[in-house]
């Protein structure tokens, strides 16, 4: 069974790696265009970030990649900690039905 | 009134920050009480406040991605994400968008394309909205009848039970799902994921609307676990489209951080109020939202069929989303908030009692 799953989670990762087409959203496939950020209206973090942006779309994108799941992760545990001092219950839910 | 603008880095252009809070807070509310990642109403809320649409697709990916992610990890304290179940079923999905994108290609190549996308859309979304309401209609029946013979009604009764003729199907292996409390076939997720995955293909959209349905009717899973196991895929799927639309340069992430902001308090409130609304009491307002969604395409596809009318139509569509979206926000907001105020209530009742 734990063959199988490993098996069943390698052609997971390798379908989502290989079809790089399956994209969620609504909408037509963004224009093959080129769009330059313009880093003289900005100064501190703006100017690195537009910076960035125009030098590697693909270190934009990673660092894209990484800071949205950890602020999800961060909003996520901060919720935690308000709502269990308000004092509602995050373990349990009385009803299941269909 | 600067103050409340705020300068776009990578698209230029200046935002109304506050809307995108409002904005956030109300697709979070949304998207944890449904389990979808609505883009459907996020992309003309961004490209009202002024985005380019390229940039408020990428946008609304990746703020999808991290809000599903927070309502992801709440459903799963609550014990309704079958992650097992959602595995499975990426499969199943990532296929059958693939091949429901090559339709668009071949479709496109017809020039048909736009026609049948919305004629198809519409279709479904009847469908969906009809058989949510059929399913209501059916419990309530039953409900009455078991009243009517003296007996006590369940609170587990069901109206549509289409899964349990699919369970049927005994074609090996057959696999248990814990947390939606089922055993079936693997090729049923499969299939219906492959389906699902296939429709949102050629539509274009994320799934959620089409995945969640199919997941309480055909695969037969609780309604919270549906909810909480669709938004595990909106998550993954998530995930990657913001990869492959920033790589193509189109995501503020300013912009998704700052809706991230709102949604994070509403996606939080929308999965909590799952906890205080019935399995049913879901299906009802998804069903509404669903009839929302299909009038604001049949008004777009009127603006089409009547141009001199055009702007009437669509302006008229916007309206409606948002509204249905500030409708629903706030019906699930005031449901969690008499929620949790009733439960902390009890709590104090039974420590008092204690003492």
């Amino acid at each position: 069974m734990c063959k199988w799953w490993s098996k069943l989670m390698g052609l997971v990762i390798m379908v989502s790696l290989l079809l790089p087409e399956m994209v969620l959203a609504a909408g037509p496939k963004a224009a093959p265009l080129v769009i330059v950020a313009d880093t003289r209206k900005f100064t501190g973090w703006e100017a690195w970030w537009t910076n960035l942006y125009n030098e590697s779309h693909l270190y934009f994108a990673l660092l894209t990649i990484a800071i949205i799941p950890l602020v999800g992760l961060m909003f996520g545990l901060i919720a935690d900690v308000v709502m269990n001092r308000i004092g509602i219950d995050l373990r349990h839910r009385d009803l299941a039905e269909h | 009134m600067d103050f409340f603008y705020v300068l776009m880095p990578i698209a230029g252009v200046n935002i109304f920050w506050p809307g995108l809070i409002i904005l956030g807070v109300g697709v979070g509310i949304i998207g944890g009480f449904f389990g979808m990642g609505g883009a459907w109403m996020v992309t003309p809320g961004l490209n009202i406040l002024g985005f380019p649409m390229a940039f408020a697709i990428g946008t609304d990916i990746a703020h999808m991605a991290g809000k599903s992610l927070i309502s992801t990890m709440r459903h799963g304290k609550f014990g309704n994400v079958d992650y097992k179940l959602g595995l499975i079923m990426l499969v199943g999905t990532v296929v059958g968008f693939e091949v429901g994108a090559q339709m668009v290609m071949w479709l496109e190549r017809i020039g048909q394309v736009e026609k049948y996308v919305r004629i198809l859309y519409l279709v479904l979304l009847s469908i969906i909205a009809w058989t949510v309401f059929a399913d209501i209609s059916k419990k309530k029946r039953k409900d009455r009848e078991t009243k009517a013979a003296g007996k006590e009604v369940d609170a587990l009764s069901t109206g549509i039970e289409w899964h349990k003729t699919l369970h049927k199907i005994k074609i090996p292996p057959m696999i248990t799902f814990k947390q939606a409390h089922l055993t079936c076939t693997a090729w049923l997720p499969i299939f219906i994921s492959f389906a699902t995955g296939w429709l949102a293909g050629i539509l274009g959209i994320g799934g959620g609307l089409i995945r969640m349905p199919a997941l309480i009717y055909f695969i037969g899973c609780p309604t919270h676990v549906a909810v909480g196991t669709d938004l595990f895929e909106v998550m993954i799927s998530g995930l990657y489209g913001t990869a492959t639309y920033t790589y193509k340069g189109r995501t503020e992430l300013v912009a998704a951080m700052i809706m991230l902001c709102g949604a994070a308090v509403g996606a939080q409130m929308g999965t909590v109020a799952t906890k205080y609304i019935k399995g049913y009491g879901i299906r009802i307002a998804f069903g509404l939202a669903v009839i929302g969604c299909a009038v604001s395409i049949l008004l777009k596809m009127m603006a089409k069929w009547f141009p001199a009318h055009g702007g009437v139509f669509d302006g008229t569509a916007t309206v409606l989303i948002l509204g249905l979206v500030a409708a629903m926000s706030f019906y699930i907001g005031i449901s969690m908030i008499m929620g949790a105020r009733a439960e902390i209530a009890a709590k104090k009742a039974k420590i008092a009692a204690a003492k």
